[in-house]
C-alpha cells in the first residue's frame, strides 16, 4: 500500500526513506524527489490550496498506476499545503525496487502525474501584500503526456 | 447538489461551496455552469471563459458533457498547479 500524506507539517526524508526498506531485504533502491518553494519573482510565500478527499483520492489512484507499470515494493507520496516560504520543502516522491530503474522512472512520472493530475493549487505572495494564483503550465501538461 | 469552488473560482463567486437544486433541464457539467453563471455577478465572472474551468463530479475530474445529478458533489477549479 502506497503512504499518501497531504499535510502542513515538513516531512522528514530520511525517517521516510527508511520506513520504507525497514525490516525487508528485497529492496534495491528507494528514489526520491523533494519538491522546493523558489523564490520566483521576489516571492515572500506560496500559499498551497486543496481539495480535501478528493486529493488524496487522486494521489492515490496516481500511485496504484505507478505500481501497475513498476514492480515497486514501496512508494510515499507526502504533499504539503497551507503558507510556505522560499526553501520549504513542498511534495516528497520515494518510490522504492528491486532495481534502480524501475525506482527512478516511477518517481519521476509520479511527481510529472501529480502536477497535472491532483487538484492542488498555488497562490503566490508577495512581500508588499499582493498576491497572484499560480497559472498552470503547458510543459507541465507535456511532461505528464510523455507517459 | 452540492457545489465547491477553489481557488480564484471561490474568490470570484465569493463563497467556497453552496447547496442548490438546480432544474430537470440542467443535466451535465456545461448545463450547470450556464445555470450557475445566471445566480450572481461573482458567479458570472468565475465561468466568464469556461475554458479556463475545470470540474470534478463526485470527487473525479469531469468534462463539460459529464452528467450530473440531484445528490452529486460538483467541484469548480483553475486547472491545477501542485507539485
Amino acid at each position: 500500500m502506497p503512504r499518501i500524506s497531504v499535510q502542513e507539517a515538513v516531512f522528514d526524508l530520511a525517517a521516510e526513506s527508511a520506513a520504507l526498506s525497514a525490516g525487508r531485504d528485497d529492496i534495491g533502491g528507494i528514489a526520491s524527489f523533494v519538491g522546493i518553494c523558489r523564490a520566483d519573482d521576489g516571492i515572500a510565500a506560496m500559499v498551497l490550496e486543496h481539495y480535501p478527499g478528493m486529493t488524496e483520492k487522486a494521489l492515490a489512484a496516481i500511485a496504484a498506476e505507478a505500481e501497475r507499470r513498476w514492480p515497486l515494493t514501496g512508494c510515499t507520496i507526502i504533499h504539503r499545503v497551507g503558507r510556505l516560504e522560499p526553501g520549504a520543502p513542498i511534495v516528497l516522491v520515494l518510490t522504492a525496487s528491486a532495481h534502480r530503474s524501475a525506482a527512478l522512472e516511477s518517481c519521476a512520472f509520479l511527481i510529472d502525474w501529480l502536477k497535472t493530475g491532483a487538484p492542488f493549487w498555488k497562490r503566490e505572495e508577495f512581500a508588499d501584500g499582493t498576491s497572484r494564483w499560480v497559472e498552470a503550465r503547458a510543459e507541465d501538461e507535456a511532461a505528464t503526456s510523455r507517459w | 447538489m452540492r457545489i465547491l469552488y477553489f481557488a480564484w473560482v471561490r474568490q470570484k463567486v465569493g463563497i467556497a461551496e453552496e447547496v442548490l437544486s438546480p432544474p430537470a433541464e440542467v443535466r451535465d457539467v456545461a448545463g450547470l455552469v450556464h445555470w450557475l453563471s445566471a445566480r450572481s455577478p461573482g458567479h458570472a465572472e468565475a465561468f466568464a471563459q469556461p475554458r479556463q474551468i475545470r470540474a470534478a463530479v463526485n470527487q473525479e475530474f469531469a468534462q463539460p458533457d459529464s452528467p450530473v445529478a440531484a445528490n452529486d458533489e460538483i467541484a469548480f477549479f483553475p486547472p491545477v498547479t501542485g507539485g
